[in-house]
């Protein structure tokens, strides 16, 4: 079972706070002893659902979690908003399927880079996307 | 307004990005070269990585944008340094950076423009594939 040990929240509310997200993200996975490809990974698909965030969601927040099963550690990211919501999560899924002008690879991408990638959207109330690594 | 450094050797521009680089300092670069490129008749541009630590979709977009934009200002662009983690990430993200030419080093960059422009013919309507 996962225990949470420690958390930290982020706002996402402009171009800023995307790199802010970026580098606590980079901080926490090198504190939880990472190696350099998995903090690439986590760093650049916070970078990427950050975005998102920002974009699609109007600015919310990320969460950033130690998480801990007694053998790994682990780092989970949360992003939520409360912007429109995604109508078709299937379809946000797919790569190269955008609605912002982008290349459509941000939240395929981003769960490309993690292991474990949830999404829980509803129309109109907004949108949650969880992602985690293990060490 | 921060802006990216672009300094011009002979007929390069030459840009080191230094910096985390949020979306619209990027954005910026991609202006403030596609001008220089016109003002100096560059035929070369090179741009190092080298103290990237990640690439998006936004910056790897960024970086396939510039090689777009110079091409048809008749000038070629070389993206070097990219770290190994870099590439990785890259590549499962997704990017393949298609129609940007890549060298590991400023060095071996700087090669390649040059060979690409002395090869290059007048009326040589060969293009990279995208």
């Amino acid at each position: 079972m996962a225990a949470t040990s420690n958390s930290e929240i982020v706002e996402v509310r402009s171009g800023d706070d995307v790199v802010v997200v970026r580098q606590k993200v980079r901080d926490w996975a090198v504190t939880l002893g990472f190696r350099l490809v998995d903090q690439t990974r986590l760093v650049t698909a916070a970078s990427e659902l950050a975005r998102n965030t920002l974009q699609y969601g109007g600015g919310g927040t990320a969460t950033i979690e130690a998480l801990s099963n007694g053998v790994k550690k682990g780092l989970r990211l949360t992003f939520e908003d409360k912007g429109p919501g995604i109508p078709d999560i299937g379809l946000a899924l797919t790569d190269g399927y955008t609605t912002g002008g982008g290349l459509g690879l941000g939240l395929s991408g981003a769960r490309r880079l993690c292991s474990e990638f949830e999404i829980v959207s509803r129309v109109g109330e907004g949108t949650r996307v969880t992602v985690a690594r293990w060490t | 307004m921060e802006r990216i450094p672009i300094l011009k050797i002979g007929d390069h521009l030459l840009v080191s990005i230094q910096v985390d680089m949020h979306d619209r300092l990027a954005l910026a670069l991609q202006d403030d070269l596609t001008e220089r490129i016109v003002k100096h008749h560059a035929r070369g541009v090179l741009i190092d990585i080298s103290a990237l630590e990640l690439v998006d979709s936004f910056i790897g977009r960024m970086l396939g944008n510039i090689a777009a934009m110079s091409r048809v200002l008749d000038a070629q662009t070389v993206v070097v340094g990219m770290r190994p983690a870099v590439a990785i990430t890259l590549v499962e993200l997704g990017i393949s950076l298609p129609g940007v030419k890549t060298a590991l080093n400023v060095e071996k960059g700087i090669e390649l423009l040059r060979g690409a422009i002395q090869t290059q013919k007048p009326g040589d309507g060969s293009h990279q594939q995208l």
